[in-house]
């Protein structure tokens, strides 16, 4: 059965008068299409990526399936429901640093869990053991580095133990290196923990190192361009086989050729 | 640390020697402006006698009280008001109507209200204190990064724990900087409260000094409200060290 299933989602905004006119993209006095009819559906357990040109509108959908906004038209569908708001079930992990800076790492992980009892405590344990941040419980975010901030961030969605976890470009602020830590992490989480994933890059190869599927989205206002499916086993080579045929092919699908 | 000293300790004493030179080469009066060793003299007498710390500890007493009073009323009413915009709406003209009435204003209501004695004082206190603080918590919480109030939406934190554990956490850097300038402004307004509704404080004590026509007290008066001042204010600095606050002056 389909975990998410999102059927001809549309979002526009309108422009208000106000605003400095002379830059915004759209014409003025009329709605600024973000989302033009979006059609997908995410398989219970699926790793889904999704890669659109910078502005095309992927953290506005990121925004209206988490249920934080509402869509023009259209509807998401979650397990059959549709989304009426935020739920501690689905849990994001924003794009900006979402760690409570007055809250230490422990702290912040802890929040995820509702009893803040004594078995809680060897549990954040275990989880900042999980994410490689054992001995820095008690630092406060802005002691630490940017990728550790963002491990703890993601272990405080994973306590929670969700049914979706969302991320909107997570790793876009890290270095190349971290980056690609934090990418192999991601494969071992997805293996270990049953939840499907909605995962947001402007990375083509992190999409395709990652997902189950990879969504492309078009530029603004955003379509569904292309929807596919990796059935490959990880850890996944980009630079050989089918996968660098269809890197390629992503690539010539944004008007990207002097990129490979 | 050592710069800040030293530069404290340079400006001061150029300050006392450009006063003494000044004063002695004009050969200025005592009853226009004394000079450093006569108010020396005077702050010596007064702390002698215990006039100095019982004045000062007046003045301490009422500013304490009233500036509690506003900080328990002004905050939680800001952290409420700046989460409900129809609330905001509806009370902030009236705070901003009331915030530009100076304090000193009220005094003739104070009086008639409270009576002589410490109760007038402190409700001026809480007055000076009681707007500002409330405006400057409301635009602390309307500066609060969305990031934090999602998260705290997606975890479904409510009522006292939303504001708890994130709303009040989250604007406390800039309140703390609020109550910085609200008690720098209480301390302002204690002095010219006590010059008239009271037989005790430092602002009575510099009145005092003037009606026996006691120059070299006014000016250690006027020196003694300056160093409580810069101690106080250190004292509020001493919270924005704290390890929940101090995040907001790392960012770059």
């Amino acid at each position: 059965m389909n975990k998410i299933e999102v059927r001809n989602l549309k979002k526009s905004y309108v422009e208000r008068r106000s605003k400095k006119r002379f830059l915004s993209q759209c014409e003025p006095q009329e709605d600024c299409k973000v989302l033009d009819g979006l059609d997908f559906s995410i398989p219970a357990g699926c790793f889904a990526c999704f890669i659109g040109p910078s502005g095309c509108g992927k953290s506005t959908m990121f925004r209206i399936i988490s249920g934080f906004e509402k869509p023009s038209s259209g509807t998401v569908l979650i397990e059959g429901k549709p989304v009426t708001g935020p739920s501690n079930r689905h849990v994001c992990v924003f794009q900006e640093d979402g760690l409570f800076p007055w809250l230490t790492a422990r702290q912040n992980i802890a929040m995820g869990l509702t009893n803040a009892a004594e078995e809680a405590r060897d549990e954040v344990e275990e989880y900042l053991e999980l994410v490689g941040l054992s001995g820095f419980g008690d630092h406060y975010p802005h002691e630490l580095s940017g990728g550790m901030r963002r491990r703890a961030e993601v272990a405080r969605a994973l306590i929670t133990n969700p049914e979706i976890l969302f991320m909107d470009e997570p790793f876009g602020a890290l270095d190349f290196v971290t980056r690609l830590q934090m990418r192999e992490e991601m494969v071992n989480v997805h293996q270990m923990f049953d939840m499907t994933i909605l995962f947001i890059t402007h990375d083509i190869d992190e999409a395709l190192q990652l997902g189950d599927k990879v969504i492309m989205l078009s530029d603004r206002p955003a379509t569904v361009a292309w929807d596919l499916d990796l059935d490959f086993p990880h850890p996944r080579d980009l630079t050989a086989g089918p996968l660098k045929d269809l890197r390629k092919e992503i690539y010539r699908k944004m008007g990207l050729h002097l990129a490979l | 640390m050592a710069v800040r000293r030293a530069g404290f300790f340079l400006i001061f004493s150029l300050l006392l020697l450009l006063w003494h030179s000044v004063t002695t080469f004009f050969d200025i009066p005592e009853y226009l402006f004394p000079r450093p060793d006569s108010v020396a003299g005077a702050m010596w007498e007064m702390v002698l006698g215990g006039q100095l710390y019982r004045n000062t500890i007046a003045s301490l007493f009422r500013v304490t009280w009233g500036f509690y009073l506003a900080i328990v009323t002004a905050v939680p009413l800001g952290l409420f008001i700046g989460r409900q915009r129809y609330f905001r709406a509806f009370l902030n003209p009236l705070i901003q109507f009331l915030r530009p009435i100076s304090p000193l204003a009220w005094i003739p209501m104070a009086l008639m209200w409270f009576g002589i004695g410490d109760k007038p004082a402190i409700f001026l206190i809480f007055l000076s204190s009681f707007f500002p603080l409330v405006v400057f918590t409301i635009s602390s919480v309307l500066n609060i990064k969305k990031t934090y109030l999602r998260v705290a939406q997606n975890f479904g934190l409510k009522g006292s724990r939303l504001y708890l554990r994130v709303i009040l956490p989250a604007a406390l850097p800039e309140i703390i900087t609020a109550l910085r300038i609200t008690l720098g402004t209480a301390w302002l307004v204690i002095v010219a409260a006590e010059m008239i509704a009271v037989k005790s404080g430092l602002g009575y004590l510099i009145m005092d000094a003037r009606n026996s026509l006691r120059m070299d007290k006014v000016v250690a008066g006027m020196v003694a409200i300056g160093l409580i001042g810069l101690v106080l204010d250190h004292v509020i600095r001493l919270l924005e060290r704290m390890p929940s606050v101090e995040w907001s002056r790392m960012r770059r």
